[in-house]
């Protein structure tokens, strides 16, 4: 049992020393790209912020670095943007109106319903080292409240994923930039989109062989969508740029670049050993005939991302058809006093995430969206948000892939669920009810709470599967309009495992949001 | 034909020298550098799996690299179900591999 701290239970945001007295609080969490911008753009308000983030680091997934006990000389090499970043945190960590709080993470948000209530939302958090029995709770009841959570690699099951060695790609690039360690020798990165370029081009910096990228989508697709010209394309000089320079590195290490291609099994007995690629059509259905079998001893996927979307749907927030958290022109979701800001309104990159989270930074401390000074990041955002809409035309997934699933790969890696049990399950019940055919196969039920195969369980049981008249991409599931729709794996009341003790010590859930209302308050 | 640190010679980012660690992993000694990772300590001593499934008995390691799929659990200084790829890696710090078999009536 943790001994009751004086942070803990129902109370307003401290407001951090230095910022005025009475000043709007405003909660960031997330401090990747969007969150840091929406951070200082709120203290540039003069409003009280509080800074969350799970991680011991500032940075994100984005800015993912060595830690403060393994200095260098020369990091910056790994990044792109790192003086931004520098400047973001250096600024707000000697802003003393700004506290970041670190090892933060939120494991419910209760919403304010009653008439009334000031504060939108109750948010609950443990702080302390990562799945640690003795963190300590605290609660925020903020005037205004910024999602910036990001998203995660979504990565498609094929035979053999499940072998030690095959990883996400962000698995790779995570552990490049944060530790330099090289996930293999021998590399393969494969899946869709252009997150596979930064990936091979860390893996590179690593000093392993990186086989060849394997991009799902056609050429006729990206062309359409972003290659060979992305800078003329999506008008912004930019993001040309950074692609420009990943460009550069695949030509230095000689990396060949293949699209219409894609992993197809991993094989192996206790770890990978080789893969097989083979061609896809338009549809990523692989072509008979065109297996090519190599050897490798790391394999790194990711087909695109999933925003988190757990604390939005928990916070009440609408959701757009292609699931991401709906906002205005000033960032606020559908909540009043809810802001959102980056990969969980749209998979725009970077840029589009430091926009948005100016935006919304200064829209929640009070300011407006048609405020000159915002004027820079509206048009950024114009810029950058087009850059999802290509990336989705040309990499979007399609649902041929299923053709390389065989009844025994495993869909859900925490239950062990093999395809051809979903498949059955999903004959026998006419496909009726995705949460009676979860609770048949358990595909979904385990620790990660469906984050890994939530979507494509969806998609496999029913939903945009199968439907064979539709040809939109498959990641496009069924709309879902008005606080998602509770049949989507997005949704996850206790948004992360947290331990019985924990729960038993840390803030009632059961308490009114009246009675918070009454404990809302600023000094 | 594993996964290894970056040697710190050939490093393009100029390393400053690194604190070494020791950890325990399944009674063995294991070096690392303060600052890593459990799972970047276990993978870069050469191992790829450290979990075993509870229905097949299949080996696991990491995966998602962030704290998301939750396949590199352990158990560390007694505490169960530890993201390996999200805790740092304390001087001493006991950790231990899972394998959880189900129970008998889930089988």
């Amino acid at each position: 049992m943790t001994a009751a701290t004086p942070a803990r239970g129902p109370g307003p945001v401290p407001t951090p020393a230095g910022a005025a007295a009475g000043a709007r609080s405003v909660l960031v969490v997330g401090a990747g790209p969007a969150g840091l911008a929406a951070a200082r753009a709120a203290r540039e308000r003069g409003a009280s912020v509080v800074l969350l983030d799970a991680s011991d680091a500032t940075g994100g997934q984005y800015w993912r670095h060595l830690p403060d006990s393994r200095p260098s000389a020369n990091e910056r090499v790994l990044h792109h943007g790192w003086s931004t970043y520098r400047s973001l945190h250096e600024e707000l960590e000697r802003d003393p109106g700004c506290e970041t709080v670190l090892g933060a993470q939120v494991w419910a948000i209760e919403r304010a319903d009653a008439p009334g209530t000031a504060a939108p939302v109750a948010v609950h958090v443990l702080v302390g080292p990562p799945d640690g029995s003795r963190r300590v709770g605290r609660t925020f009841r903020p005037d205004a409240l910024v999602l910036a959570i990001g998203a995660h690699d979504r990565t498609l099951p094929f035979p053999g994923w499940d072998l030690p060695g095959v990883f996400t790609a962000g698995a790779a690039q995570a552990f490049a930039k944060g530790e330099r360690v090289a996930l293999g020798e021998r590399v393969v990165v494969a899946g869709a989109g252009p997150f596979l370029l930064p990936v091979a081009a860390s893996v590179a910096a690593t000093g392993a062989k990186v086989l060849g990228v394997y991009e799902a989508g056609r050429v006729k697709g990206l062309v359409r969508g972003w290659l060979p010209k992305p800078w003329q394309l999506i008008g912004a000089a930019k993001k040309g740029g950074e692609l420009a320079g990943y460009v550069g590195t695949h030509l230095r290490h000689r990396i060949p670049y293949v699209t219409g291609r894609a992993v197809i099994a991993a094989h192996g007995t206790d770890r990978v050993e080789a893969v097989t690629i083979a061609s896809v059509d338009a549809d990523w259905a692989p072509i008979p005939g065109t297996e090519r079998r190599v050897e490798t001893d790391s394999v790194c996927v990711s087909h695109g991302f999933t925003p988190r979307l757990e604390l939005p749907i928990a916070a009440g927030c609408d959701l757009t058809a292609d699931r991401f958290v709906r906002v205005d022109e000033g960032q606020q979701t559908s909540v009043p006093g809810v802001y959102a800001a980056g990969e969980i309104t749209g998979i725009g990159g970077v840029d589009a995430a430091l926009a948005e989270g100016e935006i919304a930074g200064h829209v929640a401390s009070g300011g407006s969206a048609r405020d000159t000074d915002l004027a820079e990041a509206i048009g950024a955002r114009r810029t950058f948000t087009g850059f999802a809409a290509r990336i989705e035309a040309a990499h979007g997934i399609r649902r041929g892939w299923t053709g390389w699933l065989e009844d025994d790969t495993i869909v859900c890696r925490c239950e062990e669920v093999p395809y051809g049990r979903l498949r059955e399950t999903r004959e026998a019940t006419c496909g009726s009810g995705l949460r009676s055919m979860k609770l048949t196969t358990r595909a979904g039920l385990g620790i990660c709470q469906g984050r890994v195969c939530g979507r494509t369980v969806e998609e496999l049981l029913g939903g945009a599967a199968s439907d064979p008249a539709a040809s939109a991409p498959a990641a496009s599931a069924p709309a879902a309009s008005g606080p998602a729709a509770s049949v989507t794996t997005d949704r996850r009341p206790i948004a992360s495992p947290l331990r019985i003790g924990e729960l038993a010590a840390g803030p009632d859930l059961t308490r009114s949001s009246t009675t918070s209302n009454v404990q809302k308050g600023h000094p | 034909m594993a996964a290894r640190i970056v040697p710190a010679k050939r490093d393009p980012i100029r390393p400053a020298p690194a604190n070494p660690i020791v950890i325990s992993i399944d009674g063995d000694p294991v070096a690392g550098i303060e600052g890593q990772t459990i799972a970047g300590v276990v993978l870069a001593s050469g191992r790829l799996a450290w979990r075993r499934t509870s229905v097949d008995g299949r080996p696991r390691g990491l995966f998602c690299g962030i704290g998301v799929c939750f396949d590199c659990i352990v158990t560390v200084n007694g505490e169960r179900d530890v993201r390996a790829c999200q805790r740092r890696a304390g001087d001493g710090d006991v950790v231990s591999s899972q394998h959880d078999e189900l129970p008998e009536a889930a089988r």
